[in-house]
């Protein structure tokens, strides 16, 4: 393989490892849960892209053959990491957060997940109403 | 509704599934062309239930731009998220919920631009106004909503508007 081709395989995979270390790190340092969900997110776009892209560039220097699986992981990420993103906010939206400590959609609106009628079973058991006593 | 249609409700997911299939099996094959157009007939037609409308494209060429933007806006937003972890006292750190007011109608318009918010390191996407026509976001970092809130409508809607409406 070629100089230049090392050259960029190695730097790329430094960043993606630098990308990737960081998203954990956030993982332990950030103090509430949904700026967690932010850090795993960045791992995948940066930290997986450049090793995808790495990978690519070492097959084509190496073989010199064009691989097409780089690109269809990242279509897949793409597809489905912003779907596990929007399930974890959601149930955080359902166990931590009230529509009064969230902005308002607009003056007579709610938030979709607010008014879909609570699950009988699931996560959280309705409080009761009024205190026993 | 013509022929065509009842046999290919979704004539670009079709094309989509057999370029995925024979880009999967990596070596342009009869052999994979041929269970590429087989998924391609069966899967739109197992799913036609779910996706009752065909989204309109009016403008497709710009959907190269729309990606091009994305792509690049990930690599600067993933160096500001990295040097917010790595840098910033957790105190000084504004998380913050920001309501963004949606001119986008379209389903498929509104999925792509809250998958866009998720992946663009710093936002996240959480919910939908019960009429669809606002979105919650999650900001890492946001000492000013407004300006996320313009910089999102301003850079990713307005494509996508062009692109789908």
């Amino acid at each position: 393989m070629e100089l230049w081709a090392e050259i960029v395989i190695s730097a790329l995979l430094v960043v993606a490892g630098f990308f990737g270390i960081v998203g954990s790190f956030g993982l332990v340092r950030l103090g509430d849960a949904m700026s967690r969900l932010h850090a795993p997110t960045k791992a995948t776009t940066l930290g997986v892209g450049s090793v995808l892209i790495a990978s690519m560039i070492y097959f084509f220097a190496a073989d010199g053959t064009v691989s097409a699986h780089e690109l269809m992981i990242s279509l897949f990420l793409f597809l489905t990491a912003p779907i596990t993103a929007h399930f974890i906010a959601k149930v955080h939206l359902h166990l931590h957060e009230r529509p009064q400590s969230l902005p308002r959609p607009a003056d007579d609106l709610e938030w979709a997940g607010f008014t879909a009628e609570a699950p009988t079973r699931g996560l959280r058991k309705p409080e009761p109403e009024t205190p026993a006593d | 509704m013509t022929l065509f249609h009842k046999v290919f409700p979704h004539p670009v997911l079709s094309l989509s599934l057999v370029v995925i299939w024979v880009l999967l099996v990596n070596t342009v094959t009869l052999n994979a062309v041929v269970f590429g157009a087989i998924l391609g007939l069966v899967l739109p037609q197992l799913t036609r239930a779910y996706w009752p409308n065909a989204p309109r494209l009016r403008s497709p060429l710009r959907i190269a731009g729309y990606v091009l933007v994305v792509l690049w806006d990930i690599v600067v937003a993933n160096v500001e998220v990295a040097l917010i972890i790595l840098f910033k006292p957790e105190a000084a750190r504004r998380p913050n919920w920001v309501t963004i007011p949606l001119e986008l109608r379209s389903p498929e318009a509104i999925t792509v631009l809250a998958g866009t918010i998720t992946m663009t390191p710093g936002t996240v996407s959480c919910d939908l106004a019960e009429n669809g026509h606002a979105i919650l976001v999650h900001c890492l970092h946001a000492p000013d909503p407004d300006a996320v809130r313009d910089q999102i409508k301003h850079r990713y809607e307005r494509r996508l508007k062009e692109i789908f409406e």
